[in-house]
């Protein structure tokens, strides 16, 4: 019996109120009651675990070169092998991981921080407002993200990578924006809203204390899904040069050189190629278990 | 419907024309042609480099607007300029064009054909093992990011190739094989060696995605009232399936066809340039590391096109399916 149970047990037979289960703790209870949540969340715990601790473990670190191993197949010194240059695969793949992983989730908390400011002032507001916001939602989503990156590739130079994350963030957040509106609209009309209005209570008051927080739920799981789409946008970017630029190693870049000498040293291509795909399910599934944890009816009823 | 439809041209219009002088502003704001003379040998006299970039239009000199002017009057009379190296950009991105769009339009059609069908049988037999392997591999397809997949299938062609065909079945590089002098047919089945991997990486991501999200429709159109209906009103359950639940779970699936498209041009510009395929991706990439601004403008129009064209066709799409809409 674990201390917060006492406490609730306490409290029962104690027959005073009895506290309501907080949110938090309902919605976690069933993310981890789920199979999906509990792998997921265990690799990804691991996963960065693996990237930040990991290379305390190795006697290389990322800018180390073996000039006695070019490109030798993994062995007791070099754990993943090593690349033409002499450079450890271990200590280079999870420097890579690191900065795709920072990468990915600064994209994924400004692209829906975005999302729900542009969502929610376009549906409280309306009128003109949304007429402007919307429209420039709909022109983002119709230029390709990756052609805007690509020719503002030249500005991210070594070290720039800040403005490459908020450059990624900005082709992640139209389509949530849209739902995000949509809910506005609908909650607008609900009566602690009106009331607060009534009130006095100004509009952008309202809408980061009453509005945002009601649809924290739908934010909170596409802030998940946005950093497996977040790694993946910069893994491809980076892969062609237009992305984290070369001191910088990521995913991309690596897998970019591995590809290359693939057929005859596979340890170059697999080891990163893996734990990218690894990477990228582990999001995936604890985004999808987060919403089926938000939202049980939604499965529920698929269940029918 | 007309005036619908007349209002989301008019609206598609005026978006084309913003995205494409978004493009052209960034792309002649963020490269340098200048900088391709930089290392040439022998270095051209500046008055020479200045004398040529502002032949090509491409003069930072110039002020931005006035070469924004002048690169929009002739896109109006349907010249998009000169590429870095004085080339016309119109007969190299017309030669490109056939490429990509093959690709595109094969990819596109395997992967949305395939995805609705998997997804909807999936839905079909809930939980059952079909339902389970589909979901489970559309979770790892969405998972891997096609600059892996494209690698994978070229290793996975290649060691195929070796080991299992010992001849060459998979090929792996450009569109068709240079010198082949054979008759028709042998250069038909030619291509269709290059085709199948670029084909194959471009439309996995895209049967995942639409898999899942078609298998979610249908189940929750497979419980409603009117297949139900359609059921106790004699037809027979694959009928009801298809007439009723499959059509109607179409619909969302239309709409969101719009959304996947600005994707499958971004997939296909990445399995262009791994396949080795001469089309408008590969050069997209080529030409901003050679800083060539009236190509990479061009490009960017042509995608913006034809996002826009897609979403025109999901929306006559979505009439076609839904009378409401029509309506």
């Amino acid at each position: 019996m674990t201390l917060s149970d006492e406490e609730l047990a306490e409290e029962l037979s104690g027959g005073a109120l009895a506290r309501a289960p907080s949110r938090v703790r309902v919605v976690s209870g069933r993310f981890f009651r789920s199979t999906q949540g509990r792998i997921g969340f265990a690799v990804l715990a691991l996963m960065f675990l693996l990237a930040f601790a990991g290379p305390l473990f190795s006697r290389w670190t990322y800018t180390d070169k073996d000039f006695t191993a070019f490109m030798q197949p993994p062995s007791a010194t070099h754990w993943f092998g090593t690349l033409q240059t002499g450079s450890d695969v271990y200590a280079v793949t999870l420097r890579g991981m690191q900065k795709s992983l920072v990468v990915g989730l600064l994209a994924a908390l400004v692209s829906t921080a975005l999302a729900a400011m542009v969502g929610a002032f376009g549906g409280y507001f309306l009128g003109w407002t949304d007429r402007a916001l919307s429209w420039i939602t709909d022109l983002l989503l119709v230029l390709p993200g990756f052609l805007i990156l690509a020719i503002m590739s030249p500005l991210f130079g070594a070290g720039q990578w800040p403005l490459f994350v908020i450059m990624l963030a900005l082709f992640l957040w139209m389509v949530t924006s849209k739902i995000v509106r949509g809910m506005t609209i609908s909650v607008k009309e609900r009566e602690f809203i009106q009331a607060a209005r009534y009130m006095g209570v100004s509009p952008v008051r309202i809408i980061f204390r009453h509005v945002l927080p009601n649809l924290s739920s739908l934010l909170i799981v596409d802030a998940t899904l946005n950093v497996s789409s977040a790694i993946l946008t910069e893994t491809s970017l980076s892969y062609f040069g237009f992305g984290i630029q070369p001191p910088d190693v990521s995913f991309g870049t690596l897998i970019a050189d591995g590809s290359r000498t693939a057929v005859y040293a596979p340890w170059t291509f697999w080891f990163v190629a893996g734990l990218l795909v690894v990477t990228v399910l582990a999001v995936n599934l604890v985004g999808d278990a987060l919403r089926d944890a938000f939202d049980p009816s939604a499965s529920r009823k698929a269940r029918r | 419907m007309a005036g619908f439809l007349a209002r989301r041209l008019l609206n598609y219009v005026v978006l084309v024309v913003v995205a494409a002088s978004l493009a052209y502003l960034l792309a002649a704001t963020a490269l340098d042609p200048r900088s391709n003379y930089a290392q040439r040998t022998p270095k051209p006299p500046p008055a020479v480099v200045d004398a040529q970039l502002t032949a090509l239009n491409l003069n930072d000199k110039t002020p931005l607007l006035q070469r924004y002017a002048t690169w929009a009057s002739g896109v109006l009379h349907g010249d998009f300029g000169r590429s870095v190296g004085g080339a016309p950009v119109n007969d190299d991105l017309k030669r490109r064009m056939g490429v990509t769009f093959r690709l595109v339009l094969l990819g596109m059609v395997f992967g949305s054909l395939f995805g609705v069908l998997l997804g909807a049988f999936a839905a079909v037999r809930q939980y059952g093992w079909f339902d389970r392997v589909s979901t489970a591999l559309s979770f790892v397809l969405l998972a891997v990011p096609v600059v892996v997949l494209a690698n994978t299938l070229i290793l996975a062609g290649s060691w195929a190739n070796e080991h299992i065909f010992r001849t060459l079945v998979f090929m792996v590089s450009g569109e068709y094989s240079i010198g082949l002098d054979a008759g028709f047919w042998r250069q038909l089945l030619d291509r269709l060696q290059h085709l199948i991997l670029p084909t194959i990486s471009l439309s996995l991501g895209l049967v995942a995605v639409f898999s899942r999200y078609q298998r979610n429709m249908m189940l929750d159109v497979l419980g409603a009232d009117f297949v139900r209906t359609a059921r106790a009103k004699g037809l027979t359950r694959r009928q009801a399936l298809v007439k009723h639940a499959l059509r109607t779970a179409l619909i969302p699936v239309a709409t969101y066809f719009a959304f996947t498209f600005a994707a499958l041009l971004m997939g296909a510009t990445f399995t262009e340039k791994i396949f080795g395929w001469h089309g408008l991706g590969e050069q997209l990439i080529n030409s901003i590391f050679s800083n060539d601004v009236n190509t990479v403008a061009a490009i960017s129009l042509l995608a913006a096109i034809a996002v826009l064209c897609a979403s025109l066709a999901s929306d006559l799409l979505q009439a076609a399916l839904d009378p409401r809409v029509r309506a």
